[in-house]
């Protein structure tokens, strides 16, 4: 009886081959683009774990020289025999890899590559038998020395004894910081007294690479997933079509004496199969876009996080587990619905006309109250929601309740326009619209919320992208920026400068904690450039003047919302404190930011000499490097002009947001993809609805056309209804989910044009989708169209 | 022996202006090899009584015993066994799967009921005329040989009662005579009880027995 049975239900597929295609489809593309973004994720995450489990160098607090430089190795013996438990560390760049050495007997406990392999020669890694560790891909980059592979450090690092390091290195006897172990002694002797040179710098904690990087992975989960939303859409709607069209073959299978418990069982056995084989078919998909990707997302988080990430893909077991189990419950969550029709639905019932709009009419009601009480529910989000949960929630209310409520929207709609309809032929194509508008509505569902989804990225993006060059302009607004190895250098530097009508502007910085934040405090010299080119959030009057008269400082946006800092609160640098004067925009950076006047900075930090400088040159920054080059020591190579930073920033922050855009692409077309199986499923259902038409005197050809125009104009109108939903995405995304996630509030702009071109992406993916099914139409046989009026059909 | 006994049935729908009674206390008796024909206007209840002697639905009282089974006692699984391999039921509308060819069509209810016999396929699709259009799809054949090959696949399992549902009612009056005429000499040979809902008195006639059935009770 079973496999009968359910030889008859899978006869179905093999009949209508476009639905089965449109399942599986449909299912491997939600889980191809759900896998995708969590392959680029678990793939960063390996590598991040990979780096960290090499080195841990932000999990602890370091010991650094105040002027940022290296220093003898004489401070960490005198440091050692003091009693601070501290281990000193060294890196470089070795053939275009980072070298970092370390001291395997002082390090913290679990630290480098001793204890990331069982049979490593020990007694070659102390006594500096230049064995180096790296992975494979770094070791073919490293010559001269002998490298042994360990698979878990992170790409172009490689790790070997501070002795080899120094001596591959070339820095003898020196030490770019110590870390220092959690578990110091007590009454210790004051860091002061024993190395009054070193500054104590705390381990990175939330500001950590993970930690930063976790925002950007945040973000591509909430596309993937809102890909993967769309995919259901189209998932439920074949999975629904696919029944409707076989209630017949239930109905019939029941009477001939096939258990309901049974039918349910082979039908959702069906189901899982399904699921599994359009799974794996979506892992590999995925496998596929998460590999086109990776370069880019890999380059985003080194460019803008200075995390490395592997250019390679793995593909991981975590990954296939992850891939068709999302595919099993997308499956069970599109089916579920309609196999408890089924289970529910008595025998007779089914031997009843059923059409899609009548059951469609039943779901209304229930409908537009979900659409309303989730609409309410985002209302109020939307004045509440201040952190990343609550932002999501609102993301999730506002886009689910916006999709249910469009179907009852573009009922309404057509029903105005049925009423406005003058000539028959319009009078019949509002009517048949209404009519088919059930079959569509997942799919005009996926369709406005992949438009939504785009003008809310797109916004959010271009938005960012305008602000941040403004930005650039405020903050890069030095010709040239130049770097000194010593203070003779920036003696010669000054003189120079001054000689040729320049203005030197320091940038020097200390690390501190203001608030519990971690933060970095700026020495600033009085200068127009920043009256004229920074612009604050909020500022009081002539901020600029009290901060330089060393009365105020001014702060960033990011230190303000952390620290809870407004206009006139009291900072505390050190001993110093002083009141906020302003708060100014800070995109991109990660942490706080303080700036204060330079004679303020240097009474703070009298040890932090500035090494770099910004330089407002009158004539032509060339001729200003040239003459510097041949006057000084200083060579071309610390000189850097700001359109090369200013390009090189706006790389960066491009290519944060290539990946987001790809992903949008790809929901629009899974969207388009929607309308042309939807259409297609419903073909055959239309003809008993076409015939009549035709038969009254449509041409087949007129009746095509209707398809076409009907198809388009439900996409005009699904876009039209998606703009104001993409607008209030990109509200949220940039005033809930930004602020939580990164820290800063950007300033949202609107971009008509933009929206005009994806409204028209739209259309032409209707167009394309609609096309094909317009023109089967448009060939129907006769003979097709008179079976509808014969009592044989 | 008596096949069928259906003793103070009573069935009552909900509608929009309230409770509607189909069928008010409807007893009659069917023997083995008998052929009785069900006769009324629409809506006297005929078709309800078929679904309810069929197991396709529940009475609200009264009893049907079939082969000395009290359906009522039945629960779901029961009562599809039941249609599996007691019952076989000829609809107007054929209801053939139409995804399966014809001769997995014909197979079916015998393969569900686990009594396949393909020798037996064979001669009821030769005595129908379907030899030829085995390997087509339903969709291929005309109303005539669709209905054919319902009740070939009615049939097939060699069920103790055959219930036709105006099997003819949608063909013509050519092609209803002579498939009605293939039913009845099948169904005789089998020696299943016939039960058939028409409208057409001709048909009836040719049946042993006639009940007619008047606003849900028996005339």
């Amino acid at each position: 009886m079973t496999r009968a049975a359910f030889a008859a239900l899978l006869s179905h597929w093999v009949r209508n081959p476009v639905q089965l295609f449109t399942l599986l489809a449909g299912l491997a593309l939600a889980t191809g683009l759900w896998s995708g973004v969590q392959g680029i994720n678990a793939e960063a995450r390996a590598s991040y774990d990979a780096a960290a489990s090499a080195l841990d160098e932000g999990r602890y607090d370091r010991l650094v020289a105040r002027d940022g430089g290296a220093f003898g190795q004489d401070v960490f013996v005198a440091l050692r025999r003091a009693g601070w438990l501290v281990s000193p560390m060294l890196s470089g760049d070795l053939d275009g890899v980072r070298l970092i050495g370390i001291d395997a007997l002082t390090a913290p406990a679990g630290m480098g590559p001793v204890n990331l392999s069982g049979d490593l020669d020990l007694a070659g890694f102390l006594t500096g038998g230049a064995q180096v560790f790296a992975n494979a891909a770094t070791a073919s980059r490293l010559d001269g020395v002998t490298v042994l592979i360990t698979p878990d450090l992170a790409d172009d690092t490689a790790v070997a004894d501070i002795g080899t390091a120094q001596r591959l290195l070339d820095r003898a006897g020196r030490i770019d910081s110590l870390l220092v172990r959690p578990d110091q002694p007590r009454n210790l002797p004051p860091l002061a007294q024993i190395a009054p040179d070193l500054t104590l710098q705390p381990a990175q904690g939330g500001t950590d690479i993970a930690g930063l990087t976790d925002s950007f992975h945040l973000n591509l989960t909430a596309f993937g997933l809102l890909s993967f939303a769309v995919g259901i859409f189209i998932v439920h709607g074949a999975i629904g079509l696919a029944f409707e069209q076989r209630r017949g073959m239930v109905r019939t299978l029941r009477a001939l004496g096939l258990p309901l418990n049974r039918l349910i069982g082979l039908m959702l056995a069906e189901l899982l199969v399904f699921a599994l084989v359009a799974g794996m078919i979506g892992v590999a998909l995925g496998y596929v876009i998460a590999a086109l990707l990776l370069p880019d997302v890999a380059a985003t988080l080194r460019g803008l996080y200075g995390a490395d990430v592997s250019g390679t893909l793995q593909l991981r077991p975590s990954w296939w587990a992850s891939g068709l189990g999302i595919a099993l419950a997308g499956t069970l969550l599109a089916g579920g619905s309609a196999l408890w029709g089924i289970a529910r639905m008595p025998l007779l019932a089914a031997a009843q006309p059923r059409a899609l709009a009548m059951a469609a009419g039943r779901r209304a009601s229930f409908q537009i109250g979900a659409a309303l009480v989730l609409l309410a529910v985002a209302f109020v989000l939307g004045f509440n929601a201040d952190g990343l949960v609550t932002g999501f929630a609102l993301l999730g209310t506002l886009l689910i309740g916006a999709a249910l409520a469009l179907p009852p929207v573009l009922n309404g709609v057509l029903a105005f326009a049925s009423g406005q309809a003058r000539s028959v032929t319009a009078q019949w194509f509002w009517a048949d619209t209404r009519q088919q508008l059930p079959g569509l509505s997942l799919a005009l569902m996926a369709l406005m919320l992949a438009i939504a989804a785009n003008i809310g990225v797109s916004t959010m993006v271009s938005s960012f992208r305008l602000t941040f060059t403004g930005f650039l302009d405020q903050r890069l607004a030095s010709e040239l920026y130049i770097s000194t190895d010593s203070a003779e250098q920036t003696a010669a530097l000054v003189a120079f400068a001054e000689g040729a009508g320049a203005a030197v502007l320091p940038i020097q910085s200390a690390d501190v904690q203001i608030a519990g934040q971690p933060a970095e405090v700026f020495g600033t010299r009085d200068h127009a450039t920043y009256r004229d080119n920074w612009r604050f959030l909020q500022s009081t009057p002539a901020a600029w003047d009290a901060t330089f008269a060393g009365q105020a400082v001014v702060i960033n946006e990011q230190l303000a919302r952390r620290a809870g800092l407004a206009l006139g609160d009291p900072v505390e640098i050190g001993a110093l404190t002083l009141p906020v004067a302003g708060i100014y925009g800070d995109y991109g950076n990660p942490i706080g930011q303080v700036v204060l006047a330079l004679d303020a900075f240097a009474l703070q930090f009298p040890g932090v000499e500035p090494r770099q400088f910004g330089l407002r040159v009158a004539g032509d920054p060339a001729d200003f490097v040239t003459g510097l080059t041949e006057a000084t020591e200083i060579g071309a190579g610390q000189t850097i002009d700001q359109a090369g930073i200013k390009a090189l920033s706006l790389a960066i922050f491009e290519r944060t947001f290539t990946v987001t855009t790809a992903l949008n692409i790809l929901t629009l077309a899974v969207a388009g993809f929607a309308i042309l199986m939807s259409l297609l499923t419903l073909a055959a259902m239309r003809v008993p609805q076409l015939a009549p038409a035709w038969a009254m005197g449509m041409t087949r050809a007129a009746l095509g056309r209707l398809e076409l125009l009907r198809a388009v104009m439900l996409a005009v109108l699904t876009a039209a209804l998606a703009l104001p939903l993409g607008l209030a995405l990109a509200w949220v995304l940039l005033a809930v989910v930004n602020v939580a996630a990164f820290g800063w509030q950007l300033p949202m702009y609107l971009f008509p044009l933009d929206y005009a071109r994806l409204g028209g992406f739209a259309l032409l993916a209707a167009v394309l989708a609609a096309g094909w099914p317009a023109w089967r139409l448009a060939r129907t046989p006769p003979g097709d169209l008179l079976k509808v009026f014969a009592n044989e059909r | 022996m008596t096949l069928l006994i259906v003793e103070n049935l009573t069935k009552t729908y909900a509608t929009a202006d309230g409770p509607f009674p189909v069928l008010r206390s409807v007893s009659l008796t069917l023997e083995a090899g008998e052929s009785l024909a069900l006769t009324g206007e629409s809506g006297s209840g005929k078709s309800t009584l078929l679904h309810l002697i069929g197991g396709l639905d529940r009475a609200d009282a009264g009893r049907i015993v079939l082969d000395g089974q009290d359906i009522a006692s039945l629960d779901d699984a029961g009562r599809a066994a039941l249609r599996r391999g007691t019952v076989g039921v000829v609809f107007q509308q054929f209801n053939l799967i139409p995804s399966l060819k014809i001769a997995d069509n014909i197979a079916f209810q015998a393969r569900l009921a686990g009594r396949h016999d393909a020798a037996w396929c064979a001669t009821l699709a030769d005595r129908m005329g379907l030899t030829d259009h085995l390997r087509k799809y339903p969709e291929q054949l005309s109303g005539g040989q669709q209905q054919r090959v319902a009740i070939a696949r009615t049939l097939a399992p060699r069920p103790k009662l055959v219930l036709a549902d105006e099997p003819t009612g949608n063909l013509d009056e050519t092609t209803a005579a002579t498939v009605m005429e293939l039913m009845l000499e099948l169904v005789a040979e089998t020696g299943a009880g016939l039960l058939m809902v028409t409208h057409s008195q001709v048909l009836a006639a040719r049946l042993q027995r006639r009940l007619h059935l008047r606003a849900g009770q028996v005339a």
